[in-house]
Parts: structure tokens; C-alpha cells; sequence
């Protein structure tokens, strides 16, 4: 696999124009597209969740991992694009209706695209509706739905009612600074990340890749 | 400098279960420590106990102050909340908070108009977060008049630019010391003030960030802060900036906290 390593460290190290470097090169060599992303590009980013999880890196070198992901994300996408990306899962992903906070959904967001996962993000102010109009579109296996404030924290009960109520067999999951697990069980949400580390893992867990 | 302690928050270790048990001897405890550590003003905030917030925010406003001759700051994203709970307050007290987005104004003004308390406006909108500088003082002038026009007085207005992480990005910090420095020069007679601790997020060594942001703040006009009086260190540095900014006469408090071993 020599190669990949070397993309797996530099998106470690956050350094996008190696990564952009390599992966041209790996291609170059016909390396097939699917291994430089699962070899190099997640094998980088799961190293840098694993180092998260346990305080050893922290918010700024999640971002950079992430932005040299996406430069070799570029090169990979119009021939992923062409051959079909085989993603882990799909994942709808929005802070509740009434709430514009967005920083954690967002470092989410990243982390689960590291990890593999296709990830369509629906922003903030998030009305109920537009969980379930787009988990039905797009055939999402799981929506993760953030809230930070105790006054839309319900919005995440709304959601997931809504998502039930229109027999999508979807697996939920929350998150926000004031949500417990305690919350999660209240409302019947089938996860409930504390950070954007633990999401991912309860991510995996739940479509059966734990 | 105005103080408010931040320490009696639902979402802080051992606060909720202290609330739903009812504990007022740990409850008055932290409010009487945070008095005696320099606190002008006691924020209270049981958000996090959702549908019991309102009754339990009642029980430990009543219980603070009949323990701090201080007032409370009442902080909750709830309009009910404050409706309920501003009448039992005692003396001036402040909401935490106001914001520019139309709903969460139209049901606080009323509340304000007839009793009067100190309010903190929060530079958010129903476009939502601000970004820039810019945003945070578009918001913020927006807010002053708005509130003036409604009768509030200049000087119950405290401005709060909302404090995003600089770990998410690093023109965070200058973008709130900017907002701070142009609202404290454009509107004479308003206070800014920061919760500060946001500035922190997703860093090691959260309290270092903290305590040079809030010296930084200070220089460029902040008038006030949320945050916590029972750090040593924090009140120390604010105390000690606030004589090189000239604004303690002949070092009148400064000399005062080192008798008191507030340096130690």
C-alpha cells in the first residue's frame, strides 16, 4: 500500500498540497480512486478522530485534516462521480428549526465525512418537514439533528415524531452542549453523541459498522 | 467593571441535580462565594431543567436573594421564564437575554418596559449568527435603537457581541474586539459585555485563552463580563487591567484586593 501511508500522514499533518500532490501521483499510477480515498484520504481522518477523542488534537487540526480530505476529495469526486462512491452511509444532518447555531453540526458534519460517510447538510433553522422530505429523497440511513438551546431542544422531538409519523425507518441521532442522554431517551432518538467523536462511533454503531 | 458570576448554570456540574433536589444550602453557598470573590451580579440559569425550569428558577432566585443583598441576572432562552420570573426579583435586575430576532423582541419588550431592569442584548438576528465585525455591529446598532426607541435608557443596555471560537476560526477574536471597540464609540452611555468562555471551545488550556481575551476586551471598552469569580486568576487580571486603563483612582481597589490576598 505504499502510497497511501504517505497520503494518510499528510491529511494527519494537514498539509493539502502534499495530499493533492499524492493523490495525483496515485492516480497517475492507476491506483484505483475508491482505494486512495478508503487507504489514504479516511484511514488519515480516523487517525485524527481517534487522537480527538482522547484530547491528544483538537478543534484546529480537525479542520485541517479536513481541508487536506477535501483536496484529495476534489481530484477523487469526478471519477468517484463516473465509477459510483461506495459510502458507508448517508447521513441528513441539521441544526432544528428556530436555532442558528451551527459550529458542532458542522465539526460533525466534517467527521463523518472522514469516516466515510456521505453527509447532506441542511444548515440551520431546519423546519421538521425538511428532515423527513429529504431523508425520503436521498434514502438517508441516519438523520443527526443538533440543537443548542433548551427552547429548541423540543424541535428535536418534533423532528423525530415527524420522522416516524411518516414511517421512515431511519435511525436518529442527537447532539448539542445541553443535550444528555437522559434527553435522548426521553424523546426515543436512537443516539446521542457528546462530541463529534462519539458521533461518529454511534454513527457506525447504528448502521452496523461499529 | 461590572461582575456577573456565572457559576449557579443548570449545565454546570452538580447545579442541576442540586436544583431538583432542592439543595439551598449548596445553591446560596455559590452565591454567597461568588459575592465575596467580587460578583455585582448573580446570573441564575436552569434552562437545562426544561419543562420544571420556570418553578425551579423561582425557588433559587427567591433562595439567592434572600442570601446576597446582590441582584440576579435571569438567563434563560425562555420569555416565560422571564415573565414569570422578573416581578419576584428584588432591586434592578438584568435578563440575559434580548436579541434582534422578531419574536424573542416582540415578547421580552413589554416585560422590560414595565419593570425596567438592565438588559443584554445579544448581537443575533433571524439571519442568525454574526460572522464579521460588521455583522456583530449592524446587530448591535440595530438592537440600541430599536430598544431606545422603546424606551429603554442607554445605560440599562448591555451589548453582548456574541463570542464564537477562535479554534473554528482564528479572525474570531479580533472580529468581537473590533464590534466591542466601534459599539462602545458609537453609541456613548452602552455597555458591552461577554460571556467569555466560548472563545475557548475545542482548545486545551481553555483558561489561558479566557483570561487574555477578557484583558484584551477590556482595552477596547468592555464594561462588563460572565464569567467566573471564584478564579483567582481572573479576577486578579481584572482587577490589575483596570488601573492601567486608568480607571481606578490612585489604585484605591487595587491596593485594596492585595491587602485582602486577592493576589495570593
Amino acid at each position: 500500500m505504499a502510497g497511501l501511508e504517505e497520503i494518510s500522514l499528510m491529511v494527519q499533518e494537514g498539509n493539502f498540497k502534499e495530499v493533492e500532490r499524492l493523490t495525483q501521483e496515485a492516480l497517475d499510477k492507476g491506483r484505483l480512486a475508491q482505494d486512495i480515498l478508503n487507504g489514504g484520504l479516511i484511514a488519515g481522518m480516523s487517525v485524527i478522530g481517534e487522537r480527538f477523542k482522547r484530547n491528544e488534537c483538537f478543534v484546529p487540526a480537525v479542520l485541517l485534516a479536513a481541508r487536506a480530505m477535501k483536496a484529495g476529495m476534489a481530484l477523487l469526486r469526478p471519477i468517484l462521480t463516473d465509477t459510483g462512491i461506495e459510502f458507508i452511509g448517508k447521513v441528513v444532518l441539521g441544526t432544528v428549526k428556530g436555532d442558528q447555531h451551527d459550529i458542532g453540526k458542522n465539526l460533525v458534519g466534517m467527521m463523518l465525512e472522514g469516516a466515510g460517510f456521505e453527509v447532506i447538510d441542511l444548515g440551520t433553522d431546519t423546519p421538521s418537514e425538511k428532515f423527513v422530505e429529504t431523508v425520503r429523497e436521498k434514502k438517508a440511513d441516519i438523520v443527526g439533528i443538533s440543537a443548542l438551546l433548551t427552547t429548541t431542544m423540543p424541535q428535536m422531538k418534533t423532528t423525530i415524531e415527524a420522522l416516524k409519523s411518516a414511517e421512515l425507518t431511519v435511525k436518529t441521532m442527537i447532539g448539542g452542549a445541553l443535550v444528555t442522554q437522559r434527553f435522548a431517551d426521553e424523546i426515543n432518538a436512537d443516539g446521542f453523541g457528546k462530541d463529534a467523536a462519539v458521533a461518529v462511533e454511534k454513527a457506525k454503531e447504528l448502521i452496523g459498522k461499529g | 467593571m461590572l461582575v456577573v458570576g456565572e457559576r449557579i448554570n443548570s449545565s454546570r456540574k452538580g447545579i442541576e441535580p442540586a436544583v431538583r433536589g432542592r439543595n439551598a444550602e449548596l445553591i446560596t453557598k455559590e452565591a454567597k462565594d461568588q459575592v465575596d470573590a467580587g460578583a455585582h451580579v448573580i446570573d441564575v440559569n436552569t434552562a437545562t431543567l426544561m419543562d420544571e425550569e420556570v418553578e425551579s428558577l423561582k425557588w433559587a432566585v427567591q433562595i439567592i436573594q434572600d442570601s446576597v443583598a446582590v441582584p440576579i441576572c435571569i438567563d434563560s432562552p425562555n420569555t416565560v421564564a422571564v415573565a414569570e420570573v422578573l416581578p419576584l426579583c428584588k432591586g434592578k435586575a438584568m435578563i440575559n437575554s434580548i436579541t434582534a430576532e422578531k419574536e424573542r423582541y416582540a415578547k421580552l419588550i413589554p416585560l422590560i418596559q414595565e419593570h425596567k431592569p438592565n438588559v443584554v442584548g445579544l448581537c443575533m438576528d433571524d439571519r442568525g449568527m454574526p460572522d464579521s465585525a460588521e455583522d456583530r455591529i449592524r446587530i448591535a446598532s440595530g438592537l440600541i435603537r430599536r430598544l431606545t426607541s422603546d424606551g429603554v435608557p442607554i445605560g440599562d443596555i448591555y451589548i453582548d457581541p456574541v463570542v464564537t471560537p477562535v479554534s473554528t476560526d482564528t479572525r474570531y477574536g479580533m472580529a468581537v474586539l473590533e464590534a466591542i471597540e466601534a459599539i462602545m464609540e458609537g453609541f456613548p452611555g452602552v455597555h458591552t459585555i461577554c460571556g467569555l468562555s466560548n472563545v475557548s471551545y475545542g482548545l486545551p488550556k481553555r483558561k489561558q485563552v479566557n483570561q487574555m481575551f477578557l484583558v484584551m476586551a477590556m482595552t477596547k471598552g468592555l464594561d462588563a463580563a460572565i464569567l467566573d469569580p471564584c478564579d483567582r486568576r481572573i479576577m486578579a487580571n481584572l482587577i490589575t487591567t483596570i488601573i492601567l486603563l486608568g480607571r481606578d483612582k490612585f489604585c484605591m481597589n487595587y491596593l485594596a484586593a492585595f491587602r485582602q490576598g486577592k493576589f495570593d
